[in-house]
């Protein structure tokens, strides 16, 4: 692709994502028209997982490094909401801001040790760490312990006048919605930029980018960083939509999801944690319904999906080009 | 060439020193550099030539000795920071960035050292000076009609063009060139050593290079490692006639050569 004049972002990928969010939007109202309201909190699932595994996929496809710690950032999101609440803090905003500010320090000091490593070593620190959470969590009984913690109330944002409470399924999904939105606007856009292409070129080879006079060690932590604080909103999301949260949230085989879920949409797309949310989901809800050993057969999805679609679900459509760079 | 200059040499390293476990990788090397020069390092094979440009280049930590380069003492400085000061390098074995295409690679070198990265909301294709300088870089290397070709696409000859091409691309002080023609046919070798005719004009060089011929040919001045420490220094000429050169380097291996 020759360089020249930049195109305006979005209307590259055609009007599929004005669509999808169309669709997004107005599926409340279909399902409410055909009876089937109670497929919303399958929808809102679908939409909390797509925000961590596309919060993933910045880590694992575009920077390239293998973490298979992001549940640590999952579950200590929730975690941090689940607490507040107990304690009888409803504020939305203070959620929101504790969360951010707790998992973007998790991930600093996380990645800040774990990105001194690199290869496997990286991949076991980072799920050590993880496993770290999750027995902490399983020790600290004032809340909940290995039991979990259920919660009663949930995250209030004050609008004004009007009271948003995310005990109500359609404003969580609609938040939720706005916050996937939001996520795959800015990777989009992070992309095609001076970051997202110094970003793929120490995917490609850190070693040329950092002798090129790239600050690789400080670019990695900044996504990683980023990574972790998006990955913990979807953490808070999650326990508004569940009311409930366990160690497990915090165990590495959520991390094991979420990668999945990534390498199922296609890593290092804007749209794969979205496409490979939405299709392990769905995968399993249909699956569980038919048969008891669903997760044999969602191995061999993703068998098949390695196998034959390297690109993920989002590179049946998109054809690779010369260049990764737009 | 005088052997008393009067101005600060580019690079100045004294003492430098790496080991492995026992093994003196880098046995107290003093070399210099100055603005304007070919400097070429030559050496049998395990001569620790590999291990200096890594020290150098920042990839490795040294034990001892400085480094001092354009009036700083880079010792400890990380590669990016001595990249920025001007101090580049390119590898013996080609490392392009694969998933990006001839002239993204380019205009990712440019970027590296111009400004800051970190913004990531407006597509660097609008930045017209970057893909400009790249372009013309290219044209330079030869790959003008190239520039939209995947790295794959490329022969082992355009590869080695564009390694060094991408070291240039910042226009740094010095250059540090790891075995530029490794691996290359007679003609691609002329068109290398031409090629490096031509960024010699804008930077200083460190050739570390195997093909003795076109080292005598192209360089100012020559230093020969052997055994990780510097046993001749100064003109083509003088060291090709060095008796220490002539007994160590050519007498112990001179089947490297």
């Amino acid at each position: 692709m020759a360089p020249g004049p930049a195109k305006p972002l979005g209307l590259r990928g055609g009007l599929l994502p004005l669509c999808a969010i169309a669709a997004a939007i107005a599926l409340p109202f279909v399902l409410r028209a055909f009876g089937l309201d109670f497929y919303l909190s399958l929808a809102s699932r679908i939409v909390v997982y797509a925000i961590a595994a596309t919060s993933l996929n910045l880590v694992l496809g575009h920077a390239g490094l293998v973490s298979f710690g992001h549940a640590a950032f999952f579950g200590l999101g929730a975690y941090v909401t689940a607490i507040m609440i107990s304690e009888g803090v409803q504020s939305g905003p203070l959620h929101l801001v504790a969360t951010i500010a707790v998992t973007a320090l998790a991930a600093f000091v996380i990645g800040a040790i774990s990105l001194r490593t690199r290869g496997v070593y990286f991949i076991m620190i980072t799920l050590a760490f993880a496993q770290m959470l999750f027995y902490l969590a399983n020790s600290v009984k004032g809340y909940g312990g290995d039991e979990g913690l259920n919660i009663r109330a949930r995250s209030l944002f004050s609008l004004g006048a009007y009271l948003l409470d995310l005990k109500n399924p359609l404003a969580l999904y609609y938040v939720a919605l706005a916050v996937l939105a939001l996520a795959l606007l800015a990777l989009a856009r992070f992309a095609p930029s001076r970051f997202g292409r110094a970003v793929l070129a120490l995917r490609d080879d850190d070693v040329r980018a950092e002798a090129l006079g790239f600050p690789t060690y400080r670019y990695k932590l900044v996504v990683f960083v980023v990574a972790g604080a998006l990955g913990g909103i979807a953490g808070a999301l999650s326990v508004n939509l569940q009311g409930y949260v366990s160690p497990n949230a915090l165990h590495w085989t959520q991390s094991g999801t979420l990668m999945v879920m990534v390498i199922l949409g296609g890593v290092a797309t804007v749209w794969g944690g979205l496409a490979g949310a939405a299709a392990l989901l769905l995968l399993q809800e249909v699956l569980a319904s038919t048969t008891e050993h669903h997760e044999f057969w969602t191995g061999w999805v993703l068998l098949a999906v390695v196998l034959f679609a390297r690109q993920g679900i989002v590179g049946l459509w998109t054809r690779r080009r010369a260049s990764a760079l737009p | 060439m005088t052997d008393i200059a009067t101005a600060a040499p580019l690079l100045d390293v004294r003492g430098l020193e790496k080991r492995f476990g026992g093994l003196v990788a880098t046995d107290r090397v003093d070399l210099r550099v100055d603005a304007g020069e070919i400097h070429a390092l030559i050496g049998p094979n395990g001569a620790g030539k590999t291990t200096l440009v890594a020290q150098l280049g920042g990839q490795l930590a040294s034990d001892r000795g400085t480094i001092v380069f354009a009036g700083a003492d880079i010792t400890a400085w990380p590669t990016h920071r001595r990249a920025r000061h001007g101090l580049v390098r390119s590898f013996q074995i080609t490392r392009l960035f694969r998933s990006a295409s001839v002239i993204d690679n380019v205009a990712l070198a440019v970027q590296a050292v111009t400004g800051s990265s970190i913004d990531a909301w407006r597509p660097a294709r609008r930045d017209t000076a970057l893909f400009e300088r790249a372009r013309a870089l290219l044209d330079t290397l030869g790959l003008g009609a190239k520039a939209a070709h995947s790295i794959d696409q490329l022969s082992h000859g355009e590869r080695r063009a564009l390694e060094v091409g991408m070291t240039f691309a910042s226009r740094p002080r010095l250059m540090l060139l790891d075995e530029p023609m490794a691996g290359m046919g007679r003609e691609e070798s002329a068109r290398m050593e031409a090629l490096i005719g031509v960024v010699r004009k804008e930077s200083a060089v460190l050739l570390i290079e195997h093909d003795v011929d076109a080292v005598f040919r192209l360089a100012d001045r020559v230093s020969v490692l052997v055994g990780g420490r510097v046993v001749a220094s100064g003109t083509p000429a003088a060291v090709r006639s060095d008796p220490a050169v002539i007994a160590a380097y050519l007498g112990d291996d001179a089947g490297a050569a």
